[in-house]
């Protein structure tokens, strides 16, 4: 079982009360009409699937009801951090390699 | 042939009794509830109508005369009323912006009360339910089993489990058999 740090409810929570919800920082292009099908291709379906570190949309659909955002490593199904919605992406350096290896999301 | 044919409300859980000697169940009492949605600038007036602080904080809740606000989301709430009052009318009177939907007849509830209520209760939901993390008062929707419920910790023994109606039957008998492992 995974435990899920959830920024609104401000605790742990079971991975089971929350669902994926896809890559997130992708910003919908303001000229949405005006652009050409293979550019709105590469904003609607193309993304990296990255082995790593990947910044992801979760819900807490079974708790607040929430989207947030979320760093986690797509090998390890760490987590390494989540962030309320609408927040800056944060530096990957500030929680990378610093020495605490406790698993904790905080 | 008219006379014969009344019908009578029954309530889903009627009839039902179970747990054992450390965790006892019992079908909550009717009562009323919506969920309300609202912007923070719209709480202070919300508060005044309903007649309840609604409160701020993550996984806690207020209450008076009967009537319970506990906090969902940032912006939801549900609000039971165990005397059955019109609570999307007195909402309505506050006059600011929210939504207020009546789940009266969506949910149900199931009182679980006794020594090792807790044990019950984590026999199918895996939240932290000590005192220290979830003192009374609290509460919190999660899952139980595979149904989503609002757990509600009205004392330190007794916590009121709010499901949808159409699983409670599901919920209570995953309590029940929780609560006679508890007693073994």
């Amino acid at each position: 079982m995974l435990l899920i740090y959830c920024p609104y409810c401000e605790e742990e929570r079971n991975e089971l009360e929350f669902r994926n919800g896809g890559d997130a920082h992708i910003a919908r292009p303001t000229n949405i009409a005006d652009i050409t099908d293979e550019e709105f291709e590469e904003y609607f379906f193309i993304r990296q699937n990255p082995k790593g570190l990947i910044f992801e949309r979760w819900r807490h659909v079974h708790g607040c009801g929430k989207f947030f955002n979320a760093a986690r490593d797509t090998v390890s199904d760490r987590f390494y951090m989540s962030y309320k919605a609408g927040e800056p992406k944060p530096d990957p350096a500030t929680f990378l390699n610093t020495g605490n290896d406790k698993g904790a999301s905080k | 042939m008219s006379d014969l044919m009344q019908a009578t409300r029954r309530s889903v859980l009627d009839g039902y009794h179970g747990g054992s000697a450390v965790a006892r169940l019992t079908p909550a009492a009717p009562a009323s509830r919506i969920s309300l949605r609202a912007p923070a600038a719209s709480l202070d007036a919300l508060s005044g109508a309903l007649g309840v602080t609604i409160p701020v904080k993550p996984k806690t809740s207020a209450a008076a005369n009967g009537r319970h606000v506990l906090w969902i989301g940032p912006d939801e709430w549900l609000v039971i009323d165990e005397n059955g009052a019109d609570l999307v009318a007195e909402a309505a009177k506050s006059g600011v912006l929210h939504s207020a939907a009546d789940v009266s007849h969506r949910n149900t509830a199931i009182i679980v009360s006794g020594r090792k209520v807790e044990e019950a209760i984590n026999g199918s939901c895996s939240q932290d339910l000590s005192l220290a993390v979830f003192p009374v008062g609290a509460c919190s929707r999660t899952l139980l089993g595979k149904a989503e419920v609002v757990l509600y910790r009205t004392a330190e023994d007794t916590f009121r489990v709010e499901v949808w109606r159409s699983f409670a039957t599901f919920a209570f008998g995953l309590l029940d058999e929780a609560a006679k492992d508890a007693a073994l």
